[in-house]
């Protein structure tokens, strides 16, 4: 498999007045190859949003590389975006705030015909068969967003990420805007076209149970660095980092069994004063002296899996 | 264990566009004291307004039928000056997002003691000195200095437990949680779901828990009710439920999950979508979506009826009892 993205040492800052800046990703790295589906998870406010609209090029990056297809992936701006990038799409969370309420969903999916050079008819003639591939009715084409379940907006916003013909999404908690029923239809769509079109996929989610079912691999991030990746199957059935292992027990099983989900003390700590030695350590159940102060670099185990911690072998 | 709350034939009316529109219909189901108790269900399943009715919160022009008997008094016939003893007091609540639950201007103190000194008439140190107690026992850390905070200062968990801290302030017999770990992370959730399964041993509190979330529901619950379109689908213990599903709704439910050992490479929904609100199908409200549905299931409302000990379904032709 072709590496179609790779961000490496990536970091993002954002600035505040009268405060340090506030590095929300912190050296992140990531690869992901063309019809592989990437789970990123994460506590919310661990910088997983943050790298996804890195690696696209939402946000400007304060040091790293991002390269996608082999080509550096420019901070957006107020020029055009490079035509190379058209293959880099997102998928954002809320299809009530990504969709025009003015504009024909027609109109809305075709964008990305109009922008790759076709006519304005034959951008809506595919529109159509777009809305028709992810599951809506033809004469969705006539129609505005309104009239739709939130389900089906979020299948309209996927059309028109199709239609710029991308080789790769970076889809942004795709399902957790949507109802249980809705969630399920929705990744399975996704799955689905990224294992018929051959693209790859970082799937940005909070939830692990949904992460675990559909990716090939997982990367676990913990306050603006990921702290662990590698194939789904293995992390979740070995976890080499203690933070990994927290996650895991914390979601609850459907099963009847009354087992209540272990608990992991205290908050994420503030990301603009992180603390020192590795990030873990102060929640972290078998922290060793040595880790208040040596701070563990994303090491490759084997198999394909890397974890930073000094324990994981 | 005595029956802390017997809901009755309840029945809640919203004013729509087109009319008053059933929410809940002829909802049945008892609490007893020290029990969490399960509501489950999609959005717009009517489990939210469920417990606005029973707190007498509904939006105006909503109307009510049936009975909530609570400690002996009927909370549906309550005058609005009786219920407000109640709410708060006996009755309290935790809602979904505790950044719109709590007041964002004024002191956690202010907001701790409010309901105490309201309705026990308690005096402002003393107040302070339970309010104090309350934080430690939600696991807030220096609760002193948290009372003089202001709810911006505290990470979304912290609030959650802040909003039980003052759900929990006039000693409630029973709390009303409504998606109380929704907007949270799942490491968040965990320290929450054990805080309630701690305070319903401690104090003998009745608690209902309302969420879509099955896998929070087995954690705590020790009976659920499944609703559906505004009706009860299934209701039973924990384990019966969860494990032995009679109800084809809740088998759709548990199979839209994902497995909890990875497995299969897709999930497997539900087709269809659940009904709004005033578009709620003939018959059986469920029949639309259902793999198992015969003729009558479009015709005739089914009532849950009893298929095991305190087991209910309601599903005449009960294609899963072969199963259970």
């Amino acid at each position: 498999m072709s590496v179609l993205l790779e961000a490496t040492g990536v970091a993002v800052e954002y600035h505040r007045t009268g405060a340090p800046p506030l590095r929300a990703v912190d050296h992140a790295d990531l690869t992901l190859s063309r019809g592989e589906i990437l789970g990123l998870v994460g506590e919310s406010g661990c910088g997983k949003s943050t790298l996804g609209r890195a690696v696209v090029g939402l946000q400007r990056t304060a040091a790293g590389e991002i390269r996608f297809d082999g080509r550096p992936v420019a901070p957006l701006g107020l020029r055009r975006r490079p035509a190379g990038l058209r293959g880099l799409q997102m998928v954002f969370q809320d299809p009530y705030a990504s969709l025009n309420p003015r504009r024909l969903v027609g109109d809305q999916v075709g964008d990305g015909y109009l922008l790759g050079g076709t006519t304005k008819a034959e951008a809506r003639r595919r529109a159509g068969e777009l809305l028709e591939r992810v599951g809506l009715p033809a004469d969705a084409v006539r129609r505005y967003p309104h009239e739709f379940s939130g389900g089906q907006r979020q299948r309209i916003a996927i059309a028109r990420t199709l239609a710029a013909e991308p080789s790769c999404i970076i889809a942004d908690e795709p399902i957790s805007a949507l109802d249980a029923s809705a969630q399920a239809s929705v990744a399975n769509l996704l799955v689905e076209l990224v294992r018929e079109l051959d693209m790859g996929m970082v799937f940005i989610s909070h939830d692990l149970s949904v992460v675990r079912q559909i990716a090939d691999r997982t990367a676990v991030m913990y306050l603006g660095r990921v702290v662990e990746a590698g194939p789904t199957r293995q992390v979740w059935s070995e976890p080499a980092h203690p933070y990994t292992k927290a996650l895991i027990s914390a979601v609850p099983r459907a099963d009847g069994a009354g087992v209540l989900p272990v608990e992991l003390p205290g908050d994420v700590p503030d990301p603009s004063r992180p603390p020192g030695g590795c990030r873990f350590h102060p929640r972290c159940p078998v922290a060793l002296p040595s880790c208040a102060q040596d701070d563990p670099p994303l090491t490759i185990l084997r198999d394909g899996r890397s974890a930073a911690c000094v324990l994981a072998k | 264990m005595g029956t802390l709350l017997e809901v009755e034939d309840l029945t809640v009316w919203l004013a729509t566009r087109n009319g008053p529109r059933k929410a809940v219909d002829g909802l049945t189901f008892r609490v007893d004291s020290g029990e969490v108790f399960g509501i489950a269900g999609e959005s717009g399943s009517g489990k939210t307004m469920t417990a606005m009715a029973l707190l007498g919160l509904l939006p105006h022009a909503a109307r009510t039928s049936g009975r909530a008997v609570f400690e002996g008094r009927d909370l549906l016939a309550m005058k609005p000056r009786e219920l407000r003893d109640v709410r708060g007091r006996s009755i309290a609540m935790v809602s979904q997002d505790p950044s719109t639950s709590l007041h964002p201007m004024l002191s956690i103190e202010t907001q701790v003691t409010e309901h105490m000194r309201h309705h026990l008439g308690v005096g402002k140190s003393e107040a302070r000195g339970r309010a104090v107690e309350l934080l430690s026992t939600v696991r807030i850390p220096d609760p002193e200095r948290a009372l003089r905070a202001h709810p911006a200062q505290f990470s979304g968990g912290m609030r959650q437990r802040i909003a039980i801290a003052v759900a929990l302030a006039c000693e409630p017999r029973l709390l009303l949680a409504d998606e109380p770990t929704t907007a949270l992370d799942v490491t968040v959730q965990a320290g929450i779901l054990r805080l309630l399964n701690r305070l319903r041993q401690e104090r003998d509190l009745a608690v209902v828990v309302i969420t879509h979330d099955l896998g929070v529901m087995s954690a705590v619950a020790d009976r659920i009710c499944v609703m559906y379109g505004g009706r009860t689908a299934e209701i039973g213990p924990r384990e019966t439920v969860l494990t032995h599903p009679r109800h084809p709704y809740t088998r759709g439910l548990l199979d839209a999950l994902p497995h909890p050992e990875g497995g299969a490479a897709t999930l497997r929904p539900i087709p269809g979508s659940p009904p709004s609100l005033g578009a709620v199908p003939e018959g059986c409200p469920f029949h639309p979506r259902c793999a198992f549905a015969v003729a009558s299931c479009r015709e005739e409302r089914p009532e849950p009826v009893p298929v095991g000990s305190d087991h209910r379904v309601a599903c005449p032709p009960d294609p899963l009892g072969g199963e259970a």
